[in-house]
């Protein structure tokens, strides 16, 4: 009898821990965001922020519906893109010119993902790499993405027509706050009843169909939302960078997020944030070497799937028997 | 008296003693001893689920953690791998028949390699035996009715010069003709001097051809007698078996 | 002719196949050894781009290194290519088994990304030539168009090859072996026949036509380490398109779709480079498991 009864209690007890472990990691992430450019150089930190939405976006698929995207430059790539034009041709305010990058990513995720999502596995895989391939293409044609140039000296604007976003430090705040709401619209999106569902569907989705739910539109609507925030991540960062190129939609790109994610821990929230701070920074401290960062990427690669597959957060929170 | 006896008693080709095995973290064979001595054929029964496939898988090397010894002529298997142990001359016919969907029929009874020069069946043997099965050569495997897989499975490993059979439940879900004549099949492979494990849930139809009967229940041998004693074991069989 | 507003000779429609056809030849080796190790080891082989390019660099080598020339490379360089790839499955791959495919997919991908930074590293991102060998350099007169003698040798060969490799899949004991082990190995190796060394060398043989296409591009396209990152997309929708696991599916649909997108240069080439994906998502939304694959 009292075994039954303590079952629950621990249960409960280990919900309420990793609350209080998400709450302090919430913290100390937003701390270490308020400190870092008082520390480190603020347009490193911008387009690591970037890149960690990105990676966050990510794992919301490989993470909890076990869907891996190797095509997932396509929407940062695209949506840098469109914001680029939209903010340097059409003149847009910066945060119009996001939105309309977002909305052409979350766009090509609808229509991409009605495609993929009825395949699993490595299948799912190969069809997201081959129209990444699609969209790299189409960005090497279309007359607008100017070619091997990419969109250079992208204004940054007025945020709303109120900040002046080329001030670096109102930039670092706005870059800040998208990351933050990108990172919270992941984490609720999990934790809804509808990433339970997600979740369900990554453990037996002939189960979660049988109880009468379309799976379908499910991985649909997450494969869409990653998208999108994906394209949060690419649209904000062509504001960061002022510019867009071809790197953004390329397949090498779609490879780094993987990495970010597999580093720092596939599943967890702070995982795809810390591994793409690593990966950015080794790019950067590498960048000298040339092309021993590719190697160098791949080794860690290999390490992490052979002894490592948990990853940062993931090795940490599973021995601290929390969940982050 | 004794002395004679033992020396009538022809060697245990296969000896287990103390076998267990898992799958996963469930364990499912909690220690067995049993044994099948040349030329013999001994039928394994049990309820559903008491763990007869485990251990047929087991003394094959299939199931992947198990402990305990299992001999075969004096060699013991529980460290070979599943290929080593198929090349000592075990055959096993496994329950679900596993006939490969995806070559022919011909393919399927010409696959598995010889492992003896000695002691196989030529093809023109098997067909006596099987004549439905020359006519269906071209066929596809996954084509062939539930008896013709089923004597598929068998003329397969007959081939090979292996020349003990573990046939397991080879009746289950077939007509009664059919189950006949794989009943005089049987019966004839142990004339030719096999030694023949034989999962059966049909215990009438076991009792025509077995020279013993072990009995389990939930991972472990409950009993064992010779078939001259199966009249006296009715009552205990209608329990352990739940008929 | 004129269509789309492009005027069209016959010399160039014909040119323009011709090229399709030897990018096919391409897509067909390539698909085919994904498809053959993807039969046995339930995996893609995001690899496979980097041995290709490894199998033209081993032809170089060859040439520069030992003065062995193409008909050498023709045959050393696969075999070299095919023997790292069995020590790749042997050392890497294997410990994978069990777990789920995408972490095999994982590895592939990092080796890729290995070889290639490698190869970059010591030769560049420019290409190396590698000479036609002089056997078959020249051009017949086929009357309507000249055809390059090279170009028509990878024409055949890859043909040879790829229904060589068709053959003996499935009309062999060997072939039968795999086709069973690729249903149930555990049967298979309970007939007594080491399957986890029939699966290292399925993955060495599936690298090794990776390597062969690899020789074969070698003169035209010259010896470049993006070469296989350039090609693989396309052979992964080529792959997706036949549907997995069929052998046949893979060689045929990777002549046709070379084919098709030879004739999109012609007709309309501002597509020729997103042809075969558009091809993709049309087949995708009829035939989700491919042509020539079985729903799952
Ligand atoms: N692959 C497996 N994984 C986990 N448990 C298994 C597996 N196969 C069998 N079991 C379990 O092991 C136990 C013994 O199964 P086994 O197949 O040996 O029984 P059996 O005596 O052959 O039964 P039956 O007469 O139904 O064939 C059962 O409880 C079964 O649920
Ligand atoms: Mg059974």
């Amino acid at each position: 009898m009292s075994v039954r009864l303590e079952a629950p209690a621990i249960a409960a007890d280990a919900t309420a821990r990793d609350r209080r472990a998400n709450a302090i990691a919430f913290a100390v992430m937003v701390g270490l965001i308020v400190l870092a450019p008082f520390v480190a150089y603020p347009f490193f930190i911008m387009q690591a922020l970037c890149f960690a939405l990105f990676a966050c976006a990510f794992n919301l698929l490989i993470g909890y519906v076990n869907l891996l995207s190797l095509g997932h430059a396509m929407f940062l790539g695209l949506a840098s893109y469109v914001c680029a034009h939209a903010a340097k041709v059409w003149g847009l305010e910066p945060v119009s010119a996001i939105a309309l990058g977002v909305a052409a990513s979350a766009a090509l995720g609808v229509v991409t993902g009605a495609l993929a999502i009825r395949s699993i596995g490595i299948y799912f895989a190969m069809i997201t790499v081959a129209f990444s391939q699609m969209v790299y293409f189409f960005c090497v044609e279309a007359p607008f993405t100017h070619g091997e140039d990419g969109i250079q000296a992208v204004p940054q604007g007025r945020a709303l027509g109120l900040f002046d976003l080329s001030n670096p430090w109102i930039l670092y705040v706005f870059v800040a706050i998208v990351f933050l709401f990108g990172f919270l619209a992941v984490q609720r999106t999990v934790n809804s009843p509808f990433g339970e569902i997600l979740k369900a569907i990554r453990e037996n989705e002939p189960r979660v169909i049988s109880l009468g739910y379309r799976s379908m539109q499910y991985k649909l609507a997450a494969f869409s939302l990653s998208a999108a925030i994906a394209g949060l991540a690419g649209a904000t960062k062509a504001i960061v960078a002022q510019n867009a190129s071809l790197t953004d939609v390329s397949f090498a790109m779609s490879g780094e997020v993987v990495l970010m994610t597999l580093v720092g821990g596939m599943g967890t929230f702070y995982g795809p944030v810390i591994g793409a701070f690593i990966v950015v920074s080794m790019q950067n401290y590498l960048a000298q070497y040339g092309e021993w960062v590719t190697v160098i990427q791949g080794v860690v690669f290999v390490a992490c799937v052979l002894v490592f597959r948990r990853g940062i957060v993931g090795e940490l929170a599973a021995r601290a028997r929390i969940s982050l | 008296m004794p002395e004679a006896a033992f020396a009538q008693t022809p060697a245990a080709v296969l000896k287990l003693k103390g076998l267990q095995a898992w799958y996963n973290e469930s364990h499912i064979l909690h220690g067995v001893d049993l044994d099948v001595r040349e030329g013999e054929l001994v039928t394994l029964l049990g309820r559903n689920g008491a763990g007869k496939t485990t251990t047929l898988k087991s003394i094959m090397g299939i199931v992947g953690k198990r402990s305990g010894s299992i001999t075969f002529h004096d060699r013991e298997l529980i460290h070979l791998s599943i290929d080593r142990i198929a090349r000592l001359g075990v055959a096993l016919c496994p329950e679900e028949r596993a006939i490969f969907a995806s070559l022919s029929v011909k393919e399927n009874l010409f696959l598995p390699p010889e492992i003896a020069k000695t002691g196989a069946m030529t093809a023109d043997r098997i067909f006596t035996l099987f004549p439905n099965l020359r006519e269906r050569l071209s066929s596809g495997g996954g084509k062939l009715s539930g008896g013709e897989q089923q004597m598929l499975a068998i003329a397969r490993i007959l081939r090979t010069g292996a020349r003990f059979l573990m046939l397991d439940e080879p009746t289950e879900g077939l007509a009664p003709v059919i189950i006949q004549q794989i009943g005089r099949t049987i019966a004839e492979l142990k004339r030719e001097g096999f030694t023949i494990l034989l999962v059966e849930q049909n215990f009438r139809f076991a009792a025509t051809i077995a020279d013993r009967f072990f009995v389990m229940g939930h991972g472990r041998i409950i009993d064992a007698f010779a078939n001259s004693e199966l009249p006296g074991k009715m009552d205990m069989l209608h329990e352990a078996l739940g008929v | 002719m004129n269509v789309f507003g492009h005027v069209i000779s016959w010399p160039q429609l014909y040119g323009q196949l011709l090229i399709g056809l030897i990018n096919g030849s391409f897509y067909a080796l390539l698909s085919l050894g994904l498809a053959v190790i993807f039969g046995m080891l339930t995996i893609v082989n995001f690899a496979h781009g980097a041995f290709y390019m490894m199998g033209a660099f081993g032809a170089y080598f060859l040439l520069k290194l030992a003065g062995l020339d193409y008909w050498w490379a023709l045959i050393l360089s696969p075999f070299a290519i095919g023997a790292i790839g069995a020590i790749v499955e042997r050392l890497f791959l294997k410990r994978l088994v069990g777990l789920d495919p995408l972490y095999s997919l994982l590895l592939t991908f990092g080796l890729a990304l290995i070889f290639q930074g490698l190869f970059q590293n010591f030769f560049g991102a420019s290409g190396l030539p590698y000479a036609i060998p002089k056997q078959l350099s020249g051009a017949y007169n086929l009357g309507f168009m000249f055809l390059p003698v090279y170009r028509g040798w990878v024409i055949v060969a890859s043909m040879v090859v790829s229904f060589g490799t068709w053959l003996v899949i499935e009309k062999t004991k060997l072939g039968a072996y795999l086709r069973a082990a690729t249903e149930n190995p555990t049967m298979v190796r309970a007939f007594g026949i080491n399957v986890p060394r029939m699966v290292t060398l399925t993955y060495g043989f599936g690298v090794a036509l990776a390597a062969f296409a690899g020789v074969l591009a070698a003169p035209i396209n010259q010896v470049r380490p993006g070469m296989g990152a350039d090609i693989i997309a396309v052979v992964f929708a080529v792959v997706v398109i036949g549907g997995m696991g069929s052998i046949m599916g893979s060689i045929l649909t990777g002549f046709v779709l070379g084919v098709v997108e030879g004739l999109t240069k012609v007709f309309y080439p501002e597509a020729s480079n997103t042809v075969v994906f558009v091809i993709m998502a049309i087949v995708l939304l009829i035939r989700p498991a491919g042509l020539f694959g079985r729903a799952s």
